[in-house]
């Protein structure tokens, strides 16, 4: 069968799927809406939470990110699972027993001040809107790689299948598309993985793999990869070639970040009980390390098999020649994301660390790397045709790339309704909407946010790649520390969280300027982005964890000057650092 | 020592010196998670690594797996001890739902 069928044949049932799900749960109240009543089993929202969680970046590119620089990206991996433990422990259970939908609604209440609700809805529009961008444009790229349809095409079948479920359905319809995407996209990423380690090592498991003997060197992959990447000129693979400082920086801004993202806060207000947002939270960190501890190993394999690809006689031997190139090099030149270039024209593929060349290459007339493109997407893209897998496994791939992006669409487009029709409408425009008339509110706040989400696919702001930085540091300048203060400290006060969010805000987002350019408009940075010229070493990307700790020092100075909170939030306070009670805080 | 502060079921105000026993071995639970939390990625992962790298494992070091795997594997056992420690002090307290 040809591989555009397949292709149909998988993601056309997977959306079919979807589809039915969101006939099936329909949303039939505000509670059904933003919280899907609450009814939700722990480990379903466990599985719900890790699609929701892994994104488009999470599913295609974490894998290429690691193995090109490999021991210095495993930052990616301990920040985003880090966050879930922080989640358990300081956020989810107190903010269940709270009992309401939203982010800002915690905040708004605990701090008795609607300031306080109007900032923390400005940072979470800001970091959803700009995270959602790029769950749209990956849907689209998806789309148009695997159904040969355009980009513009794919985008508005992302956006009309999202339509679907989400308006219809809102959180209770995505919580169970969620789940079904869960399940496509860890078969999608695991089934490849699996065969990869089984051909490179013997050893089914991939996380096993990656520290097993490589059948074909008879010594540890690791170091063979190692071996091979300092023969080119590269840095090996397992050593630390970047700074300490930053990375334990960097790491603690995505772990903080990730804890404080809306999008992910707002599942825990799906289970039942405290106790099942404490277990959910487990549930989820399972369901995501099935994929996170997988894909150190493929990002590993998958270098190591491009190079005996390129020097299947050795990295010591002769490359491989042009007119010998395997068929899945050739199907994905066509993409423009791999490209090859005869320099020295001898007709071999000549490719080492252009930076660095070796002594050999320079013997040989090299004339620069010869495999000018390789996009980092590619690795997870093509790694069933690498492995020479059947035809089905890279349907597959399609419909999990597909799933991946969709699922995070959809939780950041709830995140996004809900902070319009419940905290800007309901509680500061409109207190007296009725039930009816906020479910309406609640759909028309969604539809207007695809729409927004699609118009920015479509026409995606330069800044689309660094906007990812910019919502981790919101996130862990602004929402983290507020809502953590709010449940750890009984006397922190209004004044006191608003100047705490005000300057972790403000500080990140002015660091983060400063070096990437005013809006990232490029050429109004103000210094130069290089490590020399960044404060203390410390880079615009690891700003966040610092943003925190100035979030935390402002509203304790502030709270100080000012007094502490009123008696009766004191007591609200108390009421929600214990489990008991839970259900009958929930309608309002 | 805990069950000092034990209450009958169905007993539903607490005194505050309840509720602040309760939250205190709540503080502290989290305290020793979050000591455990920072060591095996911070410490065992990026800073202590020099220390490991006398461990030898398929190919690399201690530290390499910790940052790679480890670290990933013990945050989920961390939570799954969170939670089962937190509902014993819910029933032991009696404010569970």
């Amino acid at each position: 069968m040809d591989q555009f069928v397949i292709n149909l044949i998988f993601v056309g049932a997977s959306f079919a799927l979807y589809i039915g799900i969101a006939i099936w749960a329909r949303a039939g109240s505000t509670s059904d809406f933003y919280a899907a009543s609450r009814g939700v089993n722990p480990i379903v929202n466990g599985a719900a939470t890790a699609a929701d969680w892994m994104s488009a970046a999470s599913f295609i590119s974490m894998a290429g990110l690691i193995a090109f620089v490999g021991y210095g990206n495993s930052t990616f991996l301990m920040g985003w699972t880090g966050g879930y433990v922080l989640l358990a422990m300081l956020l989810a259970p107190y903010l269940r027993k709270f009992g309401r939908y939203t982010v800002p609604d915690f905040i708004g209440d605990r701090f008795y001040s609607q300031t306080a609700r109007l900032v923390a809805v400005i940072s979470l529009l800001v970091m959803s809107i700009t995270y959602v961008i790029g769950q749209m444009t990956g849907a689209g790229v998806a789309f148009s790689r695997f159904l040969e349809v355009t980009n513009q095409t794919g985008l508005f079948i992302a956006s009309g299948v999202v339509f679907i479920y989400a308006v219809l359905g809102g959180m209770k319809g995505i919580t169970y598309t969620q789940l079904a995407q869960y399940v496509v996209l860890i078969i999608a990423y695991t089934i490849p993985a699996v065969f990869i380690s089984l051909q490179l090592t013997g050893n089914p498991l991939p996380q096993l793999g990656l520290f097993s003997t490589h059948t074909a060197s008879g010594q540890p992959l690791l170091t063979t990869l190692n071996e091979v990447l300092v023969e080119l000129g590269f840095n090996d693979y397992t050593g630390n070639h970047g700074s300490t400082f930053n990375m334990v920086l960097f790491t603690l801004s995505l772990m903080i970040g990730t804890a404080g993202l809306p999008h992910v806060i707002i599942r825990f207000f799906t289970v039942p009980k405290v106790a099942d947002a404490r277990k959910s939270a487990g549930w989820a960190l399972v369901f995501i390390a099935l994929l996170y501890t997988v894909a150190p190993a493929v990002g590993a394999m998958a270098r190591l098999n491009i190079i005996t690809t390129l020097y299947p006689n050795g990295v010591a031997g002769e490359p491989l020649a042009f007119d010998e190139k395997p068929d899945w090099m050739l199907n994905w030149e066509r993409t423009g994301l791999l490209r090859f270039e005869d320099k020295n024209g001898d007709g071999l593929i000549q490719y080492y660390n252009e930076a660095n060349p070796p002594a050999r290459a320079i013997e040989e007339g090299w004339e620069g790397n010869e495999m000018v493109t390789f996009n980092q997407d590619i690795l997870v893209l093509a790694n069933p045709e690498i492995a020479q897998l059947p035809g089905w496994v890279i349907g597959l791939i399609a419909a999990g790339g597909l799933a991946a992006a969709l699922s995070t669409a959809a939780g950041l487009l709830l995140a996004i309704s809900s902070a319009i029709s419940h905290d800007l409408i309901k509680s500061m425009i409109n207190p007296g909407i009725s039930e009816k008339g906020e479910l309406l509110a609640a759909r028309i706040s969604m539809a207007f946010a695809i729409a927004l989400a699609t118009y920015l696919g479509l026409n995606p702001p330069g800044f689309a790649a660094q906007v990812v930085a910019l919502a981790f540091g919101l996130a862990a300048s602004s929402l983290f520390p507020a809502i953590m203060m709010g449940i750890f400290s009984k006397k922190m006060n209004s004044a006191g969280a608003v100047a705490g969010m005000i300057v972790g805000l403000g500080s990140t987002v002015l660091y983060i300027f400063t070096y990437l350019g005013w809006f990232f408009i490029p050429g109004t940075n103000m210094l130069p982005n290089t490590p020399d010229n960044w404060l203390l070493g410390i880079s615009p990307l690891s700003f966040g964890a610092v943003g925190a700790m100035l979030n935390f020092a402002a509203a304790y100075v502030v709270n100080k000057m000012t007094g502490d909170a009123p008696a009766e939030i004191q007591e609200l306070v108390e009421s929600i650092r214990v489990p008991k009670g839970a259900g009958a805080a929930v309608d309002h | 020592m805990r069950g000092r502060h034990r209450r009958k079921l169905g007993d539903v105000t607490m005194s505050d010196k309840s509720t602040d026993a309760y939250w205190k071995a709540n503080v502290r639970i989290i305290t020793i998670s979050m000591v455990i939390w920072a060591l095996v990625s911070f410490g065992f992962g990026i800073v202590l690594r020099p220390l490991l790298s006398g461990i030898p494992i398929g190919g690399t070091d201690l530290g390499f797996w910790f940052a790679q795997q480890g670290s990933i594997l013990t945050f989920i056992v961390l939570i799954f001890y969170y939670t089962w420690y937190m509902n014993r002090l819910d029933k032991e307290f009696g404010v569970e739902e």
